[in-house]
């Protein structure tokens, strides 16, 4: 019953704060609706019983993202400033697609949604078995994944440099071609 | 129904209850990325889809198969992969920022040719 409430409390919250995050004309108030949803989301794997994926969320994303996402705000908006929407029927558009979306899929949910299952008390993974999982190479093991994962780290980080770098040569030379 | 009743009286939430959640939550990521201008809210709304696909993965893993962990790794690859995201879309939006002067979607069309 307990389980029950907080989860009905933590979709409250994830339901309420996510239309605020789009809906919302301060970009700040924004972000913080989105930090707001995604720390109810670690709340929903920590009710599943997922505790490493609870700590990966709130350090990943709630931690690391939203600092890069608050950073980013402050690097490129006056602060007060509320953003520009579409036009109206822009607007009004979206939301009826949105609206039938919600409709179309919440219908086919309620009437072929998972109805038969067993529900399996368990205690949550130890960290022995998480480990030898990422770090296996045997059938459902995920070393590779994990070795991709790094390289994809990697070429993120050089990306991200390459791209938001103020590349002061260059500059000085389009400036010298375009004189 | 009978089923329907027993699993909602007893002690475990629904399946269909998260699943609901997380529908509401990828529609209103759709619904942001749909009506915003700026580059910040865009990426604001899809880190509210990808989120809602990670609660998919960790529930239908929770509920379906308890003794396997891959719901799980992926759920946990996802965050990884959608940091690496966001970190190169705002290097991205930095930029834009720079050479325009505001992080509007509509100055990309002037980006070439």
């Amino acid at each position: 019953m307990t389980e029950q409430i907080i989860f009905y409390l933590l979709a409250l919250a994830i339901t309420v704060f996510s239309i605020l995050a789009v809906t919302s004309k301060l970009i700040v108030r924004s972000a913080t609706y989105l930090l707001f949803v995604l720390l109810a989301t670690a709340g929903l794997y920590m009710l599943l019983g997922y505790h490493f994926l609870f700590a990966v969320q709130i350090s990943v994303y709630a931690g690391g993202i939203m600092v890069l996402f608050i950073m980013a705000i402050f690097l490129t908006h006056k602060p007060g400033t509320s953003v520009r929407t579409k036009r109206g029927w822009r607007i009004k558009s979206s939301a009826l697609l949105s609206l039938a979306g919600i409709v179309l899929c919440g219908y086919i949910i309620i009437t072929n949604g998972i109805r038969t299952y067993q529900f399996m008390e368990r205690d949550g993974f130890t960290m022995q078995e998480i480990g030898s999982t990422m770090l296996g190479s045997q059938k459902g093991q995920y070393l590779l994944s994990f070795e991709m994962m790094s390289i994809l780290l990697l070429a993120c980080i050089v990306g991200a440099i390459l791209i938001a770098r103020k590349t002061k040569t260059t500059d000085h030379d389009t400036n010298e071609t375009d004189q | 129904m009978g089923e329907f009743l027993i699993n909602n009286t007893g002690d475990a939430v629904p399946v269909m209850a998260y699943q609901l959640v997380s529908l509401i939550m990828f529609f209103a990521g759709i619904y942001g990325f749909f009506t915003r201008k700026n580059l910040m809210m865009m990426l604001i709304a899809v880190e509210l889809i990808l989120n809602a696909a990670d609660i998919n993965f960790a529930v239908f893993n929770r509920y379906l198969y308890p003794g396997q962990m891959d719901g799980m790794f992926f759920a946990l690859f996802t965050i990884a992969i959608a940091a690496c995201e966001t970190a190169v879309a705002i290097a991205i939006i930095i930029n834009v920022y720079r050479n325009f002067g505001n992080a509007d979607v509509d100055n990309l069309k002037k980006m070439k040719g």
